[in-house]
């Protein structure tokens, strides 16, 4: 499916999302990405050194989740835009993720936009909690968004206006 | 056409520049390519083949594959895709392969 | 007519890098690229790179042309950059001679470095001639270079990364795409690519080809239908698709008629896109002292070109007579670099090609 259609299919995100859930901190980057290409800058731009990539660039990363401080800079490095970041525990019924956005019109804060699935389909409501669209983003902008909780297996990105 | 505004690039577009286009007046900008002015004007035919007079527009916009051949200021053959376009240029649709001056 | 000791024709990724490493030698260089700005294919590529960070990777490629340039400065004295111009042959003196508008004049280098680059496939199909249908790479320097949209309404033919790429930019353009169509079963370029596509709803059919184009003046319909397992088209599955226009993204041919002119050895491999030399592992072809580096000698993401080209400017400047205390370090380390960009899946089919063309033992 993914190889023919380009949307990420629910047992490769499961078993992404799970590692994330069954970690004490329950908040990090899930790093969708499926397929050995030779690519590194989430590893290298990672202040922590939590994202490894072995033996070579070809590898595909894998995360420590207990160095791991969500902080997002992998997000806006990734030159394939794969990486979101999720906290599970942000309120009581929504998560908080963290995205890369190189799209118009950039939102403000407390936008109220959609939230979109893999599969490019409006899932729900989302709040644009925080923009960062500084230098070190150069034009790929880290956008933080909260999201219900029921629908956290689902969401990736955001349209906004239209 | 075009593209006012972007995520990733500023377009720092040059002077406007006047030229004519099948006798009719046109604008571009400095700094762009005769084929690029024309197609922010929604000119899409530059030419016309030699021999079934088929249609034609650019193909790769890098100088390469000639089927962006205009008359400019009355010489053929000129590949509209890498030539700047140029205050007063007279720019004429080519039908065939053009005239030996 | 002027001698040199390197010339380097095209000034695009793998020719600012082999200008880097040979200056760095201290050889002196000329380069020449039949455009006005330097940079090659970079000045439109608004992407993120891949690879590591020795390739600039994370950084935009319309970014790394001054990075290469500011490289370059430190050299200045060294280096001659000679812009809208075309060099029309080699001859068997290495003598070169080359077009600057109206101006014709001579050059005779003693090394020569070709870095010329590829251009665009195109696809068979009735009325494929139609104003509208344009090559990826064409609408890319449209929009990125020119700012000019290329249509309202496009669908996109071929699913590598070129035609991926491509696509995600239009919708930055503000452009809609209807489909991405590949006559392939799977994706061929990076799946993160596709998966960007696939969230912004834009619909990639694998197995689909162009049946026909149709418009009387310029492109009006595509007419797309599914391909059985022998790549032939099945009656009954068209599709039909209004757009304004049709992009094809179906693969890039090295562009080396000057090598064949300068009586390199050369040979047809499919797997590198088309007729490339025979090279040897300082990339020298069978004419003594004429390197390549970059497309010219097979297709390949920009990033191997640019690691291409500081190895052939190595090699270059070490034929010129110059030496490096760590000459072998950093010639180990760029063919390590190389190694890993073409060790993944993506790279099969371009360490095949090089294995038919690769001269000598060592072969990779």
């Amino acid at each position: 499916m993914l190889e023919k259609t380009g949307i990420v299919t629910r047992d490769r995100l499961d078993s992404k999302i799970n590692e994330l859930l069954s970690s004490p901190k329950r908040k990090g980057a899930i790093l969708e990405c499926y397929e050995e290409i030779p690519c590194n800058p989430c590893s290298t731009s990672c202040p922590t050194n939590a994202i490894i990539i072995k033996p070579d660039i070809n590898a595909k990363p894998e995360i420590d989740y207990e160095k791991c401080t969500a902080c997002g800079i992998c997000v806006y490095n990734c030159p394939g835009l794969a990486i979101l970041v999720l906290d599970m525990n942000y309120s009581e019924s929504k998560v908080l993720f963290k995205i890369s956005y190189e799209l118009l019109p950039i939102p403000n804060n407390g936008d109220i936009v959609k939230g979109i699935s893999r599969s490019g389909k409006e899932i729900c409501d989302v709040e644009v909690v925080k923009v960062i669209n500084g230098n070190k983003q150069d034009h790929t902008s880290l956008i933080s968004v909260a999201v219900p909780k029921e629908h956290f297996k689902e969401f990736v990105t955001i349209k906004v206006g239209v | 056409m075009r593209i006012l505004k972007h995520p990733v690039l500023n377009f720092n577009r040059g002077k406007e520049i006047e030229f004519v286009f099948n006798g009719q007046k046109m604008i571009g900008y400095e700094g762009e390519t005769i084929a690029a002015a024309l197609h922010a004007s929604s000119i899409k035919i530059l030419g016309y083949s030699p021999y079934k007079h088929r249609p034609r527009g650019f193909y790769c916009a890098i100088g390469n594959c000639a089927a962006c051949n205009m008359i400019v200021n009355g010489e053929p053959n000129v590949r509209t895709c890498v030539t700047e376009l140029k205050e007063g240029d007279v720019v004429e649709t080519q039908v065939g392969k053009g005239e030996i001056i | 007519m002027k001698t040199v000791e390197l010339a380097i024709v095209g000034a695009g990724p793998a020719g600012l890098c082999a200008a880097i490493s040979a200056a760095s030698m201290g050889s002196n260089v000329v380069i020449i690229d039949r455009c006005k700005d330097i940079g090659g294919q970079l000045i439109k590529q608004t992407h993120m790179f891949f690879g590591s960070e020795k390739q600039y990777a994370s950084r935009r490629g319309i970014d790394i042309p001054n990075i290469l340039l500011d490289e370059l400065k430190q050299y200045e004295e060294k280096i001659e950059i000679i812009t809208d111009a075309t060099v029309l042959a080699i001859y068997e003196d290495k003598v070169m001679t080359i077009l600057q508008g109206e101006n014709y004049f001579k050059i005779k280098p003693e090394a020569i470095i070709v870095a010329t680059g590829a251009s665009e496939r195109v696809l068979a199909f009735p009325n494929n001639d139609l104003p509208g249908i344009y090559g990826a790479g064409a609408v890319q320097t449209l929009m990125n270079v020119y700012g000019v949209k290329p249509g309202d309404r496009v669908v996109m033919v071929g699913a590598g990364n070129i035609g991926l790429i491509v696509s995600y930019q239009m919708i930055q353009a503000g452009v809609e795409i209807v489909a991405v169509l590949d006559a392939a079963p799977t994706i061929g370029g990076y799946l993160v690519h596709a998966s960007k596509l696939a969230r912004l709803d834009v619909p990639i059919l694998t197995g689909h080809s162009i049946k026909e184009a149709t418009g009387t003046e310029s492109l009006e319909k595509i007419i797309a239908w599914k391909l059985d397992e022998k790549w032939q088209g099945i009656e009954g599955t068209e599709i039909e698709l209004e757009v304004d226009v049709a992009c094809i993204s179906v693969g890039l041919t090295p562009l080396s008629e000057l090598l064949s002119q300068a009586g390199c050895e050369m040979k047809y491999v499919p797997e590198l896109g088309g007729v490339v030399p025979l090279i040897d592992q300082n990339l020298e072809t069978t004419v003594n002292n004429i390197f390549v580096a970059g497309d010219v000698s097979g297709i390949e993401e920009a990033s191997s070109a640019m690691v291409e080209g500081y190895i052939a400017g190595l090699y270059a400047g070490k034929k010129l007579g110059y030496s490096l205390l760590d000459f072998d370090e950093l010639v180990d380390d760029y063919k390590m670099q190389l190694n890993d960009l073409r060790s993944g899946h993506h790279g099969d089919r371009i360490r095949n090609g090089i294995n038919k063309i690769m001269r000598g033992e060592e072969k990779c």
